[in-house]
């Protein structure tokens, strides 16, 4: 339950005058996954057996609050808007009866509202949406809730200003960077493509977001589509292109449906398609399914397998702007990138960055996870520092134990310290810790995690999704891996740091993308900042957050243990034994030290030495 | 070779096949109908696109959503992400191991479940987790494990 008092809370008032309900459903493809699907059917069941009327409900993409889904937003004249949440489908039929018959919310579940604080308000207070101003709030499904909020008004502008150039300026001046990570001037990019020869140009949005522990785009795809789209058309007419293609991932079911759905409602509303709003200027949008190949997050590889080839990087220059898809110019951002674009369209790009620092202007999203209070999808001015996400936004870390890290940019990023929290988050300041602002996943780690394994897991990443081409990465990153390994088994040997770095080194020299030059940062991060973790496993054979398999042993302390048989029976190698009532024995020959004991038990009875 | 019906593919080809860059999305669609690529249909595609089946696989084997096996009516994917893989992904898997019997990459010999990775299914917030065909579960534990597989060996 989440701390209430009544006062002015986080959430604008509702606009409604009549005796209109709204009823908001968070159904993102997390939402869904915490159970959004049986509250929707809930309250349509109930409304339907008590009759209830003039409630309009909305299925909505991911607000945000991951850590509290399922969450429902009501919103009347009487209670105003109020935001629910881990609600079941057991508590709907309270809530709506409440809602309907009292006027009236049961505060129980509150954890936003517009006349409501709550312990949860400083989650929105330290953000700035600007991308994410619709998810969570609008029907994705329903481009007339888009078009409500300003949507493809920005659209409307540039076509009426019949100055391509002009847009370009604008987004130049708004100093908005490539969001997938690399953090190059957008309207630099867009100038380029413009000034390529060619007579026919692509625009290409970058879905593929393959990083582990990262769902920003995925968001935005799901909650807010159309203002993807809005981006790519408006791009398009600026760089002087007639067709876009979207590359989205292929483990993201709910975004394809969802912008599939967009395109064509788009399309019915002649904003996409031929002569848009009565303009000479045409588009259109197809959407590519990618097959799961990591590093078709890179722009060149992401064209190969556009173009039905497997999905190789190739040298640059030529860069796309030059020749890309089919040999054409071809303009590449990401989907965080393009649904900034009709924001600063609107707003204006000194209203853009007025946000941000001197070289990093506007907001940036994060996917926030890990070991933090607060998980989920935030977006923050540039400049806020590491501490206000993770410690106020995020809430610090669950369960009451130790910040140790928070890694950033994946596979592609590194692991940084407590000692660095109050660096500002910038493109500068992140890359100088040695990891880099990345497409802004985030994960949050306390001392149970061992930065030596974490290491191995990225290292065991990108190994994996190395496309072989360059000799340095795909056999450089296979022996990064394989010392690794070895040291988290306890075989580490005097000289392993070293070779690591020295690998690294060479690694990141000799691979032609982005993948390759960037994976050993996971491991040069760790060693810089927690290098006594890696010697404690080498020297002494010692896992100091006793993770490492090899290096621990889970003992049942036979004083605390009161034979409860919980951890036999959850044992999934049957390698603890002992009668009922009598102090258990775990079979260290059979024992994988999958911990799961160490998590059932009660009585605090099994440790780790 | 298991005999199987090819009106499916060979429908799939003639429409997929009308423009450029197609071959992904034809493959995608082979799949979703046959669960797998089946090596008939594969040279069917050959002769039809007149794109050498050598260069059908080279592609098809890039991808890591191409399987070249049959799959069980369920597919586990197990996510194996960062937040997953801190939250105990690797203690996800050792259930289902045990529970299936199974390593990943396997079917069951009921033909009801194959056990996969997956990189990262970006419900971070929710971990660990696991997707089954369409429906993804999140804060997962193995009691909660034993369940939906009980739930869904009953529905068979």
């Amino acid at each position: 339950m989440v701390e209430y008092k009544k006062g002015q809370g986080v959430l604008n008032s509702s606009k409604i005058k009549d005796d209109r309900v709204v009823i908001r459903v968070g159904y993102g493809a997390s939402g869904i996954a915490a159970g959004a699907g049986e509250i929707y059917s809930a309250i349509v069941n109930h409304i339907k057996e008590k009759g209830y009327k003039n409630i309009d409900i909305k299925r909505t993409g991911d607000l945000g609050m991951s850590f509290r889904e399922p969450i429902i937003e009501l919103e009347s004249r009487e209670i105003d808007r109020v935001i629910l949440g881990n609600v079941t489908a057991k508590m709907v039929p309270g809530i709506l009866d409440d809602l309907m018959l009292s006027k009236k919310v049961n505060t129980d579940y509150i954890v936003a509202g517009t006349n409501y604080t709550t312990d949860d308000d400083i989650f929105f207070k330290k953000q700035k949406r600007v991308v994410l101003k619709n998810c969570g709030i609008i029907d994705p499904e329903n481009i007339d809730e888009y078009i409500e909020a300003d949507g493809y008004k920005a659209l409307e502008k540039v076509l009426k200003s019949g100055d391509p150039d002009g847009v370009i300026d604008e987004i130049l001046k708004s100093g908005l960077r490539g969001r997938g990570g690399a953090g190059f001037p957008t309207g630099r990019k867009w100038r380029f493509t413009r000034d390529a020869k060619g007579d026919y140009k692509y625009i290409v949005c970058n879905g593929d977001e393959g990083d582990p522990g990262a769902f920003m785009d995925r968001s935005v795809m799901e909650g807010d589509p159309h203002s993807v789209i809005e981006g790519m058309i408006i791009a398009g007419y600026a760089i002087g292109a007639n067709e876009g293609y979207i590359y989205v991932r292929a483990e993201y079911p709910l975004a394809v449906k969802r912008l599939r759905l967009a395109i064509q409602q788009a399309e019915e509303k002649g904003f996409l398609g031929n002569n848009i709003l009565g303009s000479n200027f045409s588009f259109r949008i197809n959407i590519k399914e990618g097959a799961g190949a990591f590093v078709c997050g890179e722009e060149t590889a992401l064209i190969a397998s556009i173009e039905g080839k497997r999905g190789m990087p190739r040298l640059r220059p030529p860069f796309p702007a030059v020749k890309g898809l089919w040999g054409k110019p071809t303009n590449i951002n990401n989907v965080e990138t393009y649904a900034n674009v009709p924001r600063i369209i609107l707003n204006g790009a000194e209203w853009y960055s007025s946000f941000g620092t001197e070289k990093s202007k506007g907001t940036k999203v994060f996917a926030l996870a890990g070991k933090i209070v607060r998980g989920g999808l935030i977006e923050v001015p540039m400049g806020i520092t590491l501490r206000e996400i993770i410690f106020d936004i995020g809430g610090g870390i669950k369960s009451g134990r130790e910040f140790k890290a928070v890694q950033m940019g994946g596979p592609s990023g590194g692991c940084i310290p407590s000692e660095l929290l109050d660096i500002p988050v910038d493109y500068e300041s992140v890359t100088k810790t040695g990891a880099i602002m990345g497409s802004g996943g985030m994960v949050v780690m306390d001392e149970s995690t061992c930065m030596v394994e974490l290491a191995r897991f990225f290292l065991d990443f990108t190994q994996k999704e190395s496309c072989g081409k360059c000799t340095f990465c795909r056999i450089g990153t296979k022996r990064m891996l394989e010392t690794l390994e070895r040291i988290t088994r306890g075989e580490g040997k005097e000289g392993d740091i070293e070779k690591l770095e020295e690998l690294a080194y060479n690694v990141k020299m000799g691979s032609l993308c982005g993948l390759g030059q960037t994976a050993p940062n996971p491991v040069l991060t760790t060693i810089k900042y927690f290098r006594n973790e890696y010697e404690a496993h080498i020297d002494e054979k010692k896992c100091p957050a006793k993770q490492c398999r090899s290096l621990i042993k889970y003992v049942i302390i036979s004083d605390k243990c009161t034979g409860c048989t919980v951890c036999a029976r959850n044992c999934p190698v049957h390698a603890i034994s002992g009668e009922r009532n009598q102090p258990h024995i775990i079979d260290q020959e059979a024992c994988i030290r999958c911990g799961i004991c160490y998590d059932s038990c009660r009585f605090e009875a099994i440790e780790i030495v | 070779m298991d005999k199987i019906n090819l009106e499916p593919a060979i429908e799939i080809i003639e429409r997929e096949n009308s423009h450029k860059g197609s071959l992904i999305p034809t493959l995608q669609k082979i799949q979703e109908t046959y669960g797998y690529l089946p090596d008939q249909v594969l040279n069917i595609l050959s002769k039809k696109t007149g794109i050498p089946a050598s260069q059908i696989l080279g592609t098809a084997t890039f991808y890591s959503q191409f399987r070249f096996k049959p799959v069980g009516k369920y597919v586990i994917k197990v996510c194996h992400g960062t937040a997953c893989h801190i939250s105990g992904a690797e203690q996800i898997s050792d259930v289902f191991r045990d529970l299936l019997g199974i390593k990943e990459g396997e079917t069951t010999d009921d033909g009801l479940f194959t056990l996969e990775n997956v990189a990262c299914l970006g419900c971070c917030s929710l971990a660990p987790v696991v997707m089954i065909n369409e429906t993804t579960y999140g804060r997962l534990n193995p009691s909660k494990i034993n369940k939906i597989i009980k739930e869904y060996k009953k529905r068979g």
